[in-house]
C-alpha cells in the first residue's frame, strides 16, 4: 500500500462520511436534560389552552353554557364553533381532501371530539375550567363497525355530506361511503382465478392502532399584533406545509408566518397531520394577544389525533398445484373515522397499497379500496411506514402463508418460487409501480442460512411429536416474512398533497474558514438527521461531518420541502443534500482550476481536495478553496460557495427485506415468547449502520406492539376502552426481546448516492413475521388464520379452539 | 386555593417556593423552577417520562404531589453531571451505545438507570430489564439502552485508578 493511499484513507476517515458509525450530534443534549420540547417552551404571559370533549360517540350538542367557567378567576376565553363561525374556522380542510370541524358544530361524531377550547392562566385553572363548560347532548345511535356503515338503515354521520354524490376522490355511493379507490385488471384476476387450479381466500384484518409517540402533540401558538406576525412552534412532522395550511385557512400571508418544530418527541406518523387544538391555539392567540400553548394529554392522544391501520382486508390468490401464484386479488374496506383525515399524496387515497402484490412476481392483479365512516377519530395516518404499505405488505405475507397451508409448501420455499428475481430489475409490477431494484433471492438465502432454517422446521417437527405424547405444553412456530417497501414520496407528477409536489429541499453555506450549514426541509424526531446528513454531505464535498451544522424545522430559514414521514427523508431529503453538495463541488473545481491555473477537466476529486491529473502534488483543499471562494474567484465569477437543490425523485425506491422470527407458545396460558428475531434489511447504501440498527430495533418493537397486543378497542356506543396506557399496550423492557439484524446492499440506481430508507422497513416485515410465526405454531392442527393482536388472551383462544387447552 | 410553603433540596441547590396543594411535582419542578428535564408522557404514571429521584429512591413525578417533596432531596436528570461538568457514566454510555433516539424518555431512563446501579451495582441483562420496566421507550427497542447501562456499571465498578 503506498503512502499515499493511507493518507487517503486517513482522510476519508477523518470525514466520518457515508458508512460510518458516527456517533449521534444530538445525544449531548438528550442525555444532560437539555433538549427542547414543546411543553419546555415558556414565553412571557403565556396562557394554556385546554378542551372540552364529547364524552359520547355521536349525539347532537343542543346547547353550550359557558358562563361558569367564564367565570373562573384565571379564565381568559371559551370558544366554541359559534365564535369561529365568523371567521369561518369552525371547520378545517384535512390533509385528505375532506372537511373536520375544528369544534364540534351541531354535532358530535365521536368520542374526545374537540367541543370547546377554554383558555386559561395555567393548566390546572384550564382544566377546572373544562369541567364547568356544561354541554347539553342528545345521544344519537353510534356507527362504530365499518362493515355497517354502508347498510340502508345506517345512521347519517356527516350531516355536511349528506347530499353530496361526489368527494375528493370520486362519487359516493351511501351517506357514509368516502371514496372508491380501484386500481389493476379485474377481467384479468378474474380470469386467473376461474382458471387456477387452486385458489386461496382470506380476510384479514389489520386492527386500529395508534402511534403514540411518547411526546403527545402540542403548539405556542403566538400571534403579535404589531407586526401582525405569526410564529407557531410545535410537534410538526411537516412544518413548510402546516405554514401553508395555516395560511389558506386562517388568511395570515404565508410571509407573516413562522413555524417552528422544536425537537420531537418521536412522531411515528401521529404528528404529520393539522389539528385542532392548533387552530384554536391561533385563534385564541389572536382574539387575546398573547401567546396560547395548547399539549394533549395522553388520552386525548390515544382518543383524538390519528390513528392508523384499520384495513379489513379480503384475499384470493390463485396459484398453479406448484406454487406459482397467477393471480391476486383484493377487496379492503377501510375505517376512516368520521373524518377523512389520512395524509396520503392527494392521488391516492388507500395510499400505496397497491404495493400489495409484494415481493412476488405475479402477473396480474386487481384491488378495490371502499373507505367509510364511522364514529370513530379520524386519521388513518402512515405509522411508522409508507402510506398504507404495512397494511398491503402484511395482506400479502399472509396470502401467501395461506396458501402455502393449502398446497402443504413450506412458507419460506414458496416464497422463493415466487419472488421477483433479479435480472427482472427494474420491475414492473402487476399494478403499476417500477421497483428499483433487488436481490431476493440473495437475501432470502442469506436469512434462512443464517437462522438455520431447516434444523428449525426439524425441531418444530419433533416439538410437535412431543406436543402429541405429552411431554411438552408448548408448540413452536416459524414465521418467515419478505417484505418490499415503497418509500420516498415522490416524484411531483403522482404525489402531492394538497398540491404541493413531494419534492424535497437542502440548502448549503460553506464557511470561509471551511465548515458549513446545511438546512433541510425535513424534520428529524429521532431519527439523527444532524449526524446523518452532515455524514452524505462529508463524503460529497470533503468537509469533515464534526464540521457541517445541520439544521431543520425553522421555516423562516429552512428551505421549503414537505417533511419527514413515509421514510422520505433519505431518499427526497438525502438525494437533495447530495445534490445541493455536488453544485458546490463544482464550483469549488472551477475555483481550484482558477487557482492551480489548469483547465476545469484537468482536475480529479480526492476525498478532500481537487488534484491535478498527472501532477498529484499540486492540489487545492476544500478549505482552501472556501476560503478563496469569498476572496479570489475566477473573473466572472460571484463570489461565495453556496448552493440549494430542490429534489423532485424520478422514482420511489423499494427497500426489501427478510425477517425469520421463532415464538414458542405456552398452549395453557397463551404467553407467547419470542424466542429469536432475525432481520435482514437491504435499504441500499448505508450511510450510518450504528442508527440503521437502532432504527430496525426500534420499528421491530412496534411491530411486536402491533402484532402481540396493540388494538383500539371501541363499545357499542363508541367509547374507547383502552385510551391510557395502563390498557393500551407500549411493550416494556421486558417483553422486548433482543432482536438480531443483518443486511445487503442493493443500492437504488436512481438515487444520487444509492440510499433507499429504512426507518419504517422494520415495522413493515415484522409485523407479519411475527404473526406468521404465531400462525405457523398452530398451522398443522389446520389452522390458516387467526386475527391480530396476538395477546395471550386471543392465543389462549385459538388454543382453546383447537381443543388444545385443559377442559 | 391557599397556597403551602414548600421547601425542597434540587440538585444539591435549596429551594423555597410557595404552591397550590395540588401541585404536582413535575409541574413545580418545570413550570416552577424550570427544570425541564424531566418530561410528562403519559399522566398517569405507566411511561416513566417524569422520573426522579427523591430521598434515595426513583419516583414517578406525576404521580407525587410538590407537597410531598417539602423537605426531600431530589435529583433531576440535570443534577447527574459532576460538578466540574464531566458528565455521568451513563450519560456517556447513552450515547456511545446509542441508547437514545427522540431523546423524550432519556432523562427519566437516565436518572431510573442512575438509582438502579445503586440498588444493584453489577446486574444482569434481566436485572436491568425488570429495573427499567417502569420506563417505555418508543424508539430504540430497549436493547441499546440495556446495553449501555451495563456499560456504564462496568465503568463505574472499575477500580479507581482503572477508570483513570
Amino acid at each position: 500500500m503506498s503512502a499515499e493511499i493511507e493518507s487517503a484513507q486517513a482522510r476519508t476517515q477523518k470525514l466520518e462520511g457515508l458508512g460510518t458509525r458516527r456517533k449521534r450530534v444530538e445525544d449531548a443534549r438528550f442525555t444532560q436534560g437539555k433538549g427542547n420540547y414543546i411543553d419546555d417552551l415558556k414565553l412571557p404571559g403565556m396562557l394554556f389552552g385546554d378542551f372540552v370533549r364529547s364524552p359520547y360517540g355521536h349525539a347532537r350538542v343542543k346547547s353550550i353554557n359557558k358562563d361558569a367557567a367564564l367565570e373562573l378567576p384565571g379564565v381568559k376565553a371559551v370558544l366554541t364553533a359559534d365564535d369561529l363561525k365568523p371567521l369561518k374556522l369552525h371547520w378545517m380542510p384535512t390533509l385528505a381532501g375532506d372537511v373536520q370541524a375544528v369544534l364540534a358544530d351541531e354535532k358530535v361524531l365521536f368520542q374526545g371530539q374537540e367541543v370547546a377550547f377554554v383558555v386559561a392562566e395555567d393548566r390546572y385553572i384550564a382544566a377546572d375550567a373544562v369541567d364547568l363548560v356544561e354541554v347539553d347532548y342528545e345521544e344519537l345511535p353510534a356507527l362504530v363497525d365499518p362493515t355497517k356503515s354502508m347498510a340502508a338503515d345506517a345512521p347519517v354521520l356527516r350531516d355536511d355530506l349528506k347530499d353530496k354524490t361526489s368527494g375528493a376522490h370520486g362519487p359516493r355511493k351511501h351517506h357514509n361511503h368516502v371514496f372508491t379507490w380501484e386500481v389493476g385488471d379485474a377481467e384479468g384476476t378474474a380470469r386467473a382465478l376461474r382458471d387456477a387450479a387452486v385458489i386461496a381466500k382470506e380476510r384479514i384484518v389489520y386492527q386500529r392502532v395508534h402511534p403514540c409517540p411518547l411526546e403527545t402533540c402540542g403548539c405556542v401558538a403566538s400571534m403579535d399584533k404589531v407586526n401582525g406576525h405569526l410564529t407557531m412552534w410545535g410537534t410538526f412532522q411537516a412544518p413548510h406545509a402546516v405554514r401553508t395550511v395555516a395560511s389558506l385557512i386562517s388568511g395570515i400571508p404565508e410571509h407573516k408566518i413562522r413555524i417552528i418544530s422544536p425537537d420531537i418527541g418521536g412522531g411515528f406518523g401521529n404528528k404529520v397531520g393539522v389539528y385542532p387544538g392548533y387552530i384554536c391555539s391561533i385563534v385564541a392567540s389572536i382574539v387575546l394577544g398573547v401567546p396560547v400553548k395548547w399539549v394533549e394529554d395522553r388520552m386525548e392522544n390515544l382518543q383524538a389525533t390519528a390513528f392508523a391501520r384499520d384495513y379489513h382486508m379480503t384475499g384470493e390468490i390463485a396459484a398453479t398445484r406448484d406454487g406459482r401464484v397467477t393471480g391476486l386479488r383484493c377487496h379492503v374496506l377501510a375505517d376512516h373515522g368520521a373524518f377523512d383525515a389520512c395524509a396520503d399524496p392527494a392521488k391516492y387515497p388507500a395510499g400505496f397499497f397497491s404495493i400489495c402484490t409484494g415481493s412476488y412476481d405475479i402477473p396480474v392483479a386487481h384491488v378495490t379500496v371502499d373507505g367509510v365512516y364511522t364514529n370513530k377519530a379520524p386519521g388513518g395516518v402512515a405509522y411508522r411506514c409508507s402510506f398504507r404499505v404495512t397494511e398491503a405488505s402484511y395482506f400479502i405475507e399472509r396470502m401467501i402463508d395461506v396458501l402455502a397451508r393449502k398446497l402443504d409448501i413450506d412458507p419460506a420455499e414458496i416464497r422463493r418460487r415466487n419472488l421477483i428475481r433479479k435480472d427482472q430489475f427494474p420491475y414492473q409490477s402487476a399494478l403499476g409501480w417500477e421497483y428499483d431494484s433487488g436481490d431476493y433471492q440473495t437475501a432470502l438465502d442469506k436469512a434462512l442460512s443464517a437462522v438455520g432454517y431447516a434444523a428449525l422446521r426439524d425441531e418444530q417437527r419433533r416439538n410437535r411429536d412431543a406436543f402429541r405424547r405429552g411431554e411438552t405444553r408448548k408448540l413452536m412456530g416459524i414465521g418467515v416474512s419478505f417484505f418490499t417497501e415503497i418509500v420516498g414520496a415522490g416524484p411531483i407528477k403522482n404525489c402531492d398533497i394538497l398540491g404541493l409536489g413531494m419534492f424535497d429541499s437542502c440548502e448549503i453555506r460553506v464557511h470561509p474558514t471551511g465548515s458549513a450549514i446545511a438546512r433541510l426541509g425535513t424534520i428529524s424526531q429521532g431519527q439523527g438527521h444532524a449526524t446523518t446528513f452532515a455524514q452524505i454531505l462529508a463524503s460529497e464535498i470533503g468537509i469533515p461531518a464534526a464540521n457541517i451544522t445541520v439544521e431543520e424545522g425553522d421555516t423562516d430559514t429552512a428551505p421549503y420541502g414537505l417533511g419527514t414521514y413515509g421514510s422520505r427523508s433519505t431518499p427526497v431529503a438525502g438525494a437533495a443534500t447530495a445534490m445541493a453538495g455536488r453544485k458546490i463541488r463544482a464550483k469549488a473545481q472551477m475555483i481550484a482550476a482558477y487557482l492551480l491555473e489548469v483547465h476545469d477537466d484537468d482536475l480529479e476529486w480526492d476525498v478532500d481536495r481537487f488534484r491535478v491529473k498527472g501532477a498529484p502534488e499540486r492540489s487545492k483543499t476544500m478549505t482552501e478553496l472556501a476560503f478563496a471562494a469569498y476572496n479570489n474567484v475566477p473573473p466572472g465569477m460571484e463570489p461565495g460557495l453556496e448552493a440549494v437543490s430542490y429534489y423532485d425523485p424520478p422514482n420511489m425506491t423499494y427497500p426489501f427485506g427478510a425477517y425469520v422470527c421463532v415464538v414458542d407458545i405456552d398452549v395453557d396460558t397463551g404467553v407467547t415468547e419470542i424466542r429469536r428475531f432475525y432481520a435482514l434489511d437491504d435499504c441500499g447504501t448505508r450511510i450510518n449502520p450504528m442508527i440503521i440498527e437502532g432504527q430496525v430495533h426500534g420499528g421491530l418493537t412496534e411491530a411486536l406492539a402491533i402484532a402481540m397486543g396493540q388494538e383500539m378497542e371501541y363499545d357499542e356506543y363508541g367509547n374507547l376502552k383502552n385510551a391510557s396506557l395502563l390498557d393500551f399496550f407500549l411493550p416494556t423492557a421486558v417483553e422486548t426481546p433482543n432482536w438480531e439484524t443483518d443486511y445487503t446492499t442493493t443500492p437504488s440506481p436512481h438515487h444520487p448516492i444509492g440510499a433507499k430508507g429504512v426507518g419504517e422497513s422494520p415495522n413493515v416485515g415484522g409485523v407479519s413475521a411475527i404473526s406468521n410465526a404465531v400462525n405457523d405454531a398452530f398451522a398443522h392442527l389446520g389452522l390458516t388464520h387467526t386475527q391480530m393482536p396476538h395477546d395471550h388472551w386471543r392465543v389462549w383462544k385459538t388454543a382453546q379452539r383447537l381443543g388444545l387447552t385443559a377442559a | 386555593m391557599a397556597k403551602m410553603h414548600i421547601a425542597l433540596r434540587v440538585n444539591n441547590r435549596q429551594v423555597e417556593t410557595l404552591a397550590e396543594p395540588r401541585i404536582l411535582l413535575i409541574h413545580l419542578l418545570r413550570e416552577e423552577l424550570g427544570i425541564t428535564g424531566p418530561h410528562i408522557g403519559c399522566d398517569t404514571s405507566h411511561c416513566g417520562a417524569c422520573t426522579v429521584d427523591m430521598n434515595g429512591r426513583s419516583v414517578k413525578s406525576c404521580t407525587v404531589f410538590a407537597a410531598q417533596a417539602h423537605g426531600a432531596e431530589i435529583i433531576t436528570i440535570e443534577g447527574l453531571a459532576s460538578a466540574d461538568g464531566s458528565l455521568h457514566p451513563l450519560q456517556e454510555a447513552f450515547r456511545e451505545h446509542h441508547g437514545l433516539q427522540c431523546g423524550f424518555c432519556t432523562p427519566g431512563m437516565i436518572t431510573r438507570a442512575y438509582r438502579l446501579l445503586q440498588e444493584i451495582p453489577n446486574p444482569s441483562e434481566a436485572e436491568i430489564r425488570h429495573g427499567i420496566a417502569g420506563n417505555l421507550c418508543r424508539c430504540t427497542g430497549y436493547q441499546t439502552i440495556v446495553r449501555a447501562i451495563r456499560a456504564a456499571a462496568e465503568r463505574l465498578n472499575m477500580p479507581k485508578e482503572a477508570a483513570e
